[in-house]
C-alpha cells in the first residue's frame, strides 16, 4: 500500500503490527473522502486504524482453522455489495493461506478452498457490472496474493514459489477484443500502490517507488495517459531527490527532463489542433520516454540500500565484544576448582580510567547525535538511557581492562615458575576446538548460512567418529608410554592447523578436570557392557543418518524426497500412525525408568493424549476409524495433555525446592531434574508434527546412550560434555526440519489448544517448538552432570562453558553482519540468521539462568 | 643408520608422487577426452592402480621390515589373501563411514565406492605393505607413542593427512559456486589426494627436523 521495498526487520514488526504510519494510498483515500470498508484479517484494522468506515476483523494467527476465517468474510458480501454506499472495499480471504500452513500445497483442500474462492469473485463481478450500469464510472477490481507458498507452504523466504503472486485487474473500463490474448507479465509489487492511486485519482504515496502499470491506463486517450505518467515520474523524480545526493546524475533524471520537454511540446500541438496523425506519432513518442524513465527510475530507487544506524549498530558491537572478551578472559578463573567468576568493577586504580572514558563517550554521543541527521536509535533514546549505555560500556572496558592485566600477570608468574606444557591435546580437544572456530567461520559465508545443518551434521558425526577412536583406543590396551612422544598423533592436524598456538587461552577449558581423570577405565566393564560401549558410536551414527533423511532442509538440496515429506502425504497415514504411536511408546521406555511413580503414570497418559491430540485433528488414525471422520481443533485433547506437562513440572519443581528447603538429599534433586526434563519431552511430544517425533525418540536414545556408554566409562570432563550436548542440540535443531529461514519456522504449533490467537502463550509454544532440540539437550546436560558428576562445582562448570560456546559464535556473527550489510544476501540469508540466533541467544540466556540456579540450590544443600 | 632411513623415506616417497602425478598425464595419451574431472571415475581407477603398484614394489624392492622368519610359500600365499580380504574390508568400511556421513544411499554408489576405494589405497596399501595383516601392530602404531621406526612415522604421518584431506574436501560442497568439482565425490577424493601428496611431502621433512627429539624403542 505504501509502495515501498520493506526492510527485513518488519519481520518482526509485522508480528505485532501497529498502525502504519507511513504515507499509503489507504491514508490517501480516506484523505480523500472515499468511504472504506474492510473484511477479514484484522492486520488490515490495526494496520489502518480508524479508516473503515465499516469492518470485521478476524484474527489471523490462528492458522488451524480454515472455514470460519472465510465466512466471516463472505457473510457480508450481499449486504454490501447490494448497498453500494462504499468506494473501496477490502476483503482479505485467509483460508487458502491458511490451509497452506498446516498441510501444505498438494492439500486436498485447496481445490475446495480455490474454487469457493471462484464463486466469491464470480460474485463480485456481477454485482460490480450491474452497477455499473446505474453509475457512469467504471469500478476496478482487483485481485491478488499477499504472498506465494513454498514447497512446505510456510512462506516468507525469497524462493521464487513464495515471492511470485497472481496479480489480476478485472474492470470495464480496460479495452479487449474478443481473441486478443495476452500473456501474463512480471510486474513488481510496489507498482500496485502507484496504479492504485493513479486509478483513484489520489496522489501517489509519497515513498511508492512503483511505477504504474501501463496496460490499466492504455484505454485513456492520449492526454490523460500522458498527464498520469507525468505525475508518476514527478513523484519518483522527488523521492530520488530525497534520497541521492547526486540525483542530477542519475540515468532516469535525465530521461525524465527529456520527457518533461517532449511533452510540453506535445501539449503545444494538442493545443494548436495539429493534425491527429502528428499528435498520435509523437504522444507515442512521449510515452515511450516517459515508461523508460519510469523504470529507470524505480529500478535506481528500489536498489537503494537501507540506511543503517551505524552508530548504535558500532554501540551494540562494541558491548557485545566486551562482554566476550570478559568471558574468554576470565576462563581460567571461572574453571579452576573455586569456580568463581569475578567481575572486579570497584577496583580503584581503574576509577579515574571509568570516569575518563565515560566523558570521552558522552562527548562522542553529543557530538554524533548533533551533527548527524538521519535518524539514530541513540540519540532518540532519552539522556538518562544513553546516559546508562555510556555507563555500561565504560564499566565494561575498564573491567576488560583490570580482567587483561591479571592474566598478564599471571601469565607472567606461570612462565616464570614452569615452562610446563598444555601439550596433552586430544584428538577430542583438537576437534571441539576446530569445529567451534571451523563453525564460527563459515558463517562468513551465504551459502554455508543457508546450509548450517550440514555443517552441525558433519561435526556430529566427525564427534561420533573421534568418540569411537578414543573408545577403542580406551578399551584395546596399547602400551603405556614417554610423555615426550605424546604429540605424535597430532604431527598431521598441527600442520593443517598453523594458527592454533595463539589460542591457547581457550586450552585452559580443556584441560578442566584432567587431573581426576583415571587412567584404566573400561577395564573394569563387563562383557555386554563393553560390546555396547563399543558399538554405541555406531549406533548413534546410524541415528544421525536416519534423522538426516528425515527432513530436507536448507537451500540447495531441500527439494529432494525425504521421509518427512512421504510421511505425511495423505497417502501414507497409516504408516505415520505406526510409527507416531510407535514413537510416543518408545519415549515412554526411554524416560520412565528414573521417574517418581505418579509422574510415571502422568507421563503415560500424557503420550496417550499426544496421540488423541494428533487423531483428533486428523493427522494420525486410530485403527478403528475410518478415513472420513470430521476434523476438529483437538482443544480438549491438546489441554488433556497441558495438564499433565503442567503436572510433572510441578512435580519437578516440587522435589527440587523440597531438597533446597529440607536438604533431602542427592536423589530427590536427580528425580527432581529428571521430571522438569521429562515435562519438557511431553511438550515437545505435543507440539512437534507428528513425523518429527521419531527426532524426539532418537534423541533420547542417543542421549540415553552417550550418558550410559560413552561420557560415563570413559570420564570426559564436564566442559567437553557440555560442548557435545551443544552441538548435538544444534544437530537436532536442524534435524526438526529447521533452517535459517523464517519459512520453516512451525507457526501451527502455538495454537496447539487454544480456541483464539492469545500472544503470550503461542509465542512461548512457537519458540519452544522451534527450539525444542537445544533445550532438551540442554535440559538433559542438568540433570545428568547433576546426576552423575563428581564434583560440586560441575554445573557453575557447565553453565560457563554453555554461555562462552553460545555467545562466541553470535558475537563473532554480529560483527561479520555489520561488516557484510552491503552484501548482496543481506536480507535474504543474513538478517533471518540473526534473527534466529538472537532467539537461540535468549534461549540459551534462559538455560544459564536455570544452571545457576541449580548451582545455587546445589551449593545450599 | 637414522640419516640413511629418512634419504631412502624420500626416495620411495618422491616415487609415490611421481607415480600420482603420472596417473594423471599417461592416461591422455591412450584413451580419449581424458581429464580428471569429468572423467573422474577413470582418473580414480587409475590412480588407485598406480599408487597400490608403486607401493607393492617399493615394499619388495626397500624392505623396511625384512625380519620374517617363515618364508614358505604356503604363508606368503595366505599372508596375501589376508591382505587382499583386509583391503576389501577397509573399502566396505570407509563406503559405510561415507554413508553416515550423508553420501547418498542408493544413488551414486559406484562414486562412493570408489572414493571409498582409493582412500583405502592411500592409507590401508601402505599399511598392509609396511605391517602386513596383523590388526595388533596397527593399533599400535595408530595409538600414541607406538611408533617403532622411520617408516611407521611416515606412515602415521600419510594416513592421517589423507584422512584430514578427505576430510576438509566436503568443505566446498556446500558452497553455491558451481563449479563441476563440486560434485560428490570429487572434492573429496581431491582433498584425499592433496592429503596424501602432503603427507607424502611433510613426512621425511618433519622426521628430518625433529630427527633430535625422535626416540625410537627399537633403534
Amino acid at each position: 500500500m505504501t509502495g515501498s521495498v520493506p526492510g527485513f526487520i518488519d519481520v518482526v514488526m509485522n508480528l505485532n503490527s501497529p498502525a502504519l504510519l507511513e504515507d499509503n494510498v489507504i491514508t490517501q483515500a480516506k484523505a480523500a473522502g472515499k468511504r472504506i470498508i474492510s473484511y477479514g484479517d484484522e492486520t488490515w484494522v490495526k494496520l489502518f486504524p480508524k479508516h473503515f468506515v465499516e469492518y470485521d476483523g478476524t484474527t489471523s494467527f490462528f492458522v488451524s482453522d480454515y472455514t470460519e476465517v472465510d465466512e466471516n468474510v463472505t457473510r457480508h458480501l450481499d449486504k454490501v455489495l447490494k448497498r453500494g454506499d462504499w468506494d473501496v472495499l477490502i476483503l482479505h480471504y485467509l483460508g487458502l493461506d491458511h490451509i497452506g500452513h498446516v498441510s501444505g500445497p498438494s492439500s486436498p483442500l485447496i481445490g475446495r478452498k480455490l474454487s469457493e474462492m471462484d464463486g466469491v469473485l464470480m460474485k463480485i463481478h456481477t454485482a460490480l457490472l450491474s452497477e455499473e450500469r446505474e453509475t457512469l464510472l467504471p469500478s476496478l477490481l482487483v485481485l491478488c496474493g499477499d504472498h506465494g507458498m513454498s514447497e512446505t507452504g510456510g512462506h516468507g523466504a525469497s524462493s521464487t514459489e513464495e515471492v511470485s503472486t497472481p496479480l489480476l485487474l478485472v474492470s470495464s473500463a480496460f479495452e479487449r477484443k474478443p481473441g486478443d490474448i495476452r500473456h501474463p507479465k512480471h510486474v513488481q509489487q510496489t507498482d500496485l500502490a502507484a496504479t492504485l492511486a493513479i486509478g483513484l485519482g489520489l496522489p501517489i504515496p509519497k515513498n511508492s517507488v512503483g511505477h504504474l502499470l501501463f496496460p490499466a491506463i492504455e484505454g485513456k486517450p492520449m492526454r490523460e495517459q500522458l498527464r498520469f505518467l507525468h505525475l508518476n515520474t514527478v513523484q519518483l523524480t522527488k523521492l530520488l531527490q530525497e534520497n541521492v545526493p547526486s540525483y542530477e546524475k542519475e540515468p532516469g533524471f535525465e530521461q525524465f527532463k527529456i520527457s518533461e520537454r517532449l511533452h510540453g511540446n506535445w501539449i503545444r500541438l494538442y493545443l494548436e489542433e495539429n493534425n491527429s496523425e502528428v499528435l498520435f506519432n509523437l504522444g507515442t513518442k512521449v510515452r515511450r520516454q516517459y515508461l523508460d524513465a519510469l523504470k529507470t527510475l524505480s529500478l535506481s530507487l528500489s536498489r537503494q540500500v537501507a540506511q543503517y544506524d551505524v552508530y548504535s549498530m558500532v554501540v551494540g558491537t562494541v558491548v557485545v565484544l566486551e562482554v566476550l572478551t570478559l568471558l574468554l578472559l576470565s576462563i581460567p578463573q571461572a574453571l579452576s576448582s573455586k569456580a568463581e567468576l569475578e567481575v572486579p568493577l570497584l577496583s580503584p586504580v581503574f576509577s579515574l580510567l571509568f570516569y575518563l572514558t565515560f566523558l570521552v563517550l558522552s562527548a562522542v554521543h553529543v557530538i554524533v547525535c548533533t551533527s548527524t541527521e538521519s535518524s539514530c536509535y541513540l540519540c532518540s533514546l532519552s539522556w538518562l538511557t544513553a546516559g546508562g549505555v555510556m555507563v555500561l560500556v565504560s564499566a565494561l572496558l575498564c573491567a576488560v581492562v583490570s580482567a587483561l592485566t591479571k592474566v598478564l600477570v599471571r601469565g607472567k608468574l606461570l612462565s616464570k615458575n614452569a615452562a610446563h606444557s598444555n601439550s596433552r591435546w586430544s584428538e577430542l580437544d583438537l576437534l571441539i576446538l576446530l569445529g567451534t572456530l571451523g563453525h564460527v567461520l563459515s558463517l562468513g559465508a551465504s551459502s554455508f548460512i543457508e546450509e548450517e545443518h550440514q555443517t552441525w551434521y558433519f561435526l556430529v558425526s566427525t564427534l561420533c567418529l573421534a568418540l569411537c577412536h578414543d573408545i577403542y583406543r580406551n578399551y584395546l590396551p596399547g602400551d603405556d608410554c614417554e610423555p615426550q612422544r605424546c604429540l605424535h598423533v597430532e604431527g598431521g592436524f598441527d600442520g593443517a592447523t598453523p594458527a592454533l598456538q595463539d589460542k591457547n587461552t581457550s586450552s585452559a577449558v580443556l584441560e578442566l578436570n584432567r587431573g581426576c581423570k583415571s587412567p584404566s577405565s573400561l577395564g573394569t566393564l563387563r562383557g555386554y557392557e563393553k560390546w555396547m560401549v563399543l558399538a554405541s558410536p555406531w549406533v548413534i551414527l546410524t541415528c544421525c543418518r536416519l534423522l538426516r533423511s528425515l527432513n530436507q532442509t536448507g537451500v540447495q538440496w531441500a527439494h529432494r524426497p525425504d521421509l518427512g515429506h512421504w510421511l505425511t502425504s495423505s497417502d501414507h497415514k497409516a504408516a505415520l500412525s505406526v510409527l507416531a504411536a510407535l514413537s510416543l511408546a518408545v519415549i515412554f521406555a526411554l524416560i520412565q525408568r528414573r521417574c517418581s511413580p505418579a509422574s510415571k503414570v502422568a507421563m503415560a497418559l500424557g503420550l496417550l493424549g499426544v496421540y488423541c491430540y494428533r487423531a483428533a485433528i486428523g493427522n494420525v488414525l486410530f485403527p478403528w476409524q475410518q478415513d472420513n471422520k470430521d476434523i476438529s481443533k483437538g482443544i480438549l485433547e491438546a489441554r488433556f495433555v497441558y495438564v499433565f506437562v503442567l503436572g510433572i513440572l510441578f512435580t519437578g519443581t516440587k522435589d527440587l525446592l523440597k531438597s533446597q528447603v529440607v536438604a533431602a538429599g542427592f536423589t530427590v534433586k536427580t528425580v527432581g531434574l529428571w521430571e522438569l526434563y521429562s515435562g519438557f519431552v511431553l511438550l515437545a511430544a505435543l507440539l512437534l508434527r507428528p513425523h518429527n517425533l521419531p527426532v524426539l525418540v532418537l534423541s533420547l536414545l542417543i542421549q540415553t546412550l552417550m550418558a550410559k556408554f560413552v561420557w560415563k566409562p570413559l570420564r570426559h570432563d564436564v566442559a567437553k560434555v557440555t560442548v557435545m550436548h551443544y552441538w548435538f542440540g544444534q544437530a537436532f535443531f536442524y534435524f526438526q526440519g529447521n533452517s535459517n529461514n523464517i519459512a520453516t519456522v512451525d507457526i501451527s504449533a502455538g495454537f496447539v489448544g487454544l480456541d483464539t490467537y492469545v500472544e503470550i502463550p503461542a509465542i512461548f509454544l512457537t519458540a519452544f517448538a522451534t527450539y525444542a532440540g537445544p533445550v532438551l539437550w540442554a535440559s538433559h546436560l542438568v540433570s545428568f552432570l547433576s546426576s552423575e558428576a563428581s564434583s560440586s562445582s560441575a554445573l557453575s562448570h557447565a553453565g560457563f562453558c554453555y554461555a562462552l560456546i553460545g555467545s562466541f559464535p553470535v558475537s563473532a556473527y554480529i560483527i561479520l553482519v555489520t561488516s557484510l550489510r552491503y552484501h548482496l544476501f543481506i536480507w535474504s540469508v543474513f538478517s533471518p540468521k540473526l534473527l534466529y540466533e538472537g532467539m537461540h541467544l535468549l534461549i540459551t540466556a534462559a538455560v544459564c539462568v536455570f544452571f545457576t540456579a541449580m548451582d545455587q540450590t546445589n551449593t545450599k544443600s | 643408520m637414522k640419516d640413511t632411513d629418512i634419504k631412502r623415506l624420500l626416495y620411495t616417497h618422491s616415487l609415490c608422487i611421481f607415480s600420482i602425478i603420472l596417473s594423471i598425464f599417461i592416461p591422455s595419451f591412450f584413451l580419449e577426452n581424458f581429464s580428471i574431472l569429468e572423467t573422474h571415475l577413470t582418473w580414480l581407477c587409475i590412480c588407485s592402480v598406480f599408487v597400490t603398484a608403486v607401493n607393492l614394489v617399493l615394499y619388495l624392492v626397500v624392505k623396511p621390515n625384512a625380519s620374517s622368519k617363515r618364508s614358505s610359500l604356503s604363508f606368503k600365499v595366505t599372508r596375501f589373501v589376508k591382505c587382499c580380504v583386509y583391503f576389501l574390508m577397509s573399502c566396505f568400511t570407509f563406503h559405510v563411514i561415507f554413508v553416515l556421513y550423508g553420501a547418498p544411499l542408493i544413488e551414486l554408489v559406484l562414486e562412493t565406492f570408489l572414493f571409498a576405494v582409493t582412500l583405502s589405497t592411500f592409507t590401508t596399501v601402505p599399511c598392509l605393505c609396511l605391517l602386513g595383516p596383523n590388526i595388533k601392530a596397527w593399533l599400535r602404531v595408530f595409538s600414541r607413542n607406538g611408533v617403532t621406526s622411520v617408516w611407521e612415522n611416515s606412515l602415521q604421518i600419510t594416513t592421517i593427512s589423507s584422512f584430514v584431506g578427505a576430510w576438509l574436501g566436503a568443505f566446498p560442497i556446500p558452497l553455491d559456486w558451481e563449479r563441476p568439482w563440486q560434485v560428490w565425490p570429487i572434492s573429496c577424493t581431491l582433498g584425499a589426494t592433496f592429503g596424501y601428496v602432503a603427507g607424502l611431502f611433510i613426512s621425511p621433512l618433519w622426521i628430518y627436523w625433529n630427527r633430535k627429539q625422535l626416540t625410537y624403542k627399537n633403534n
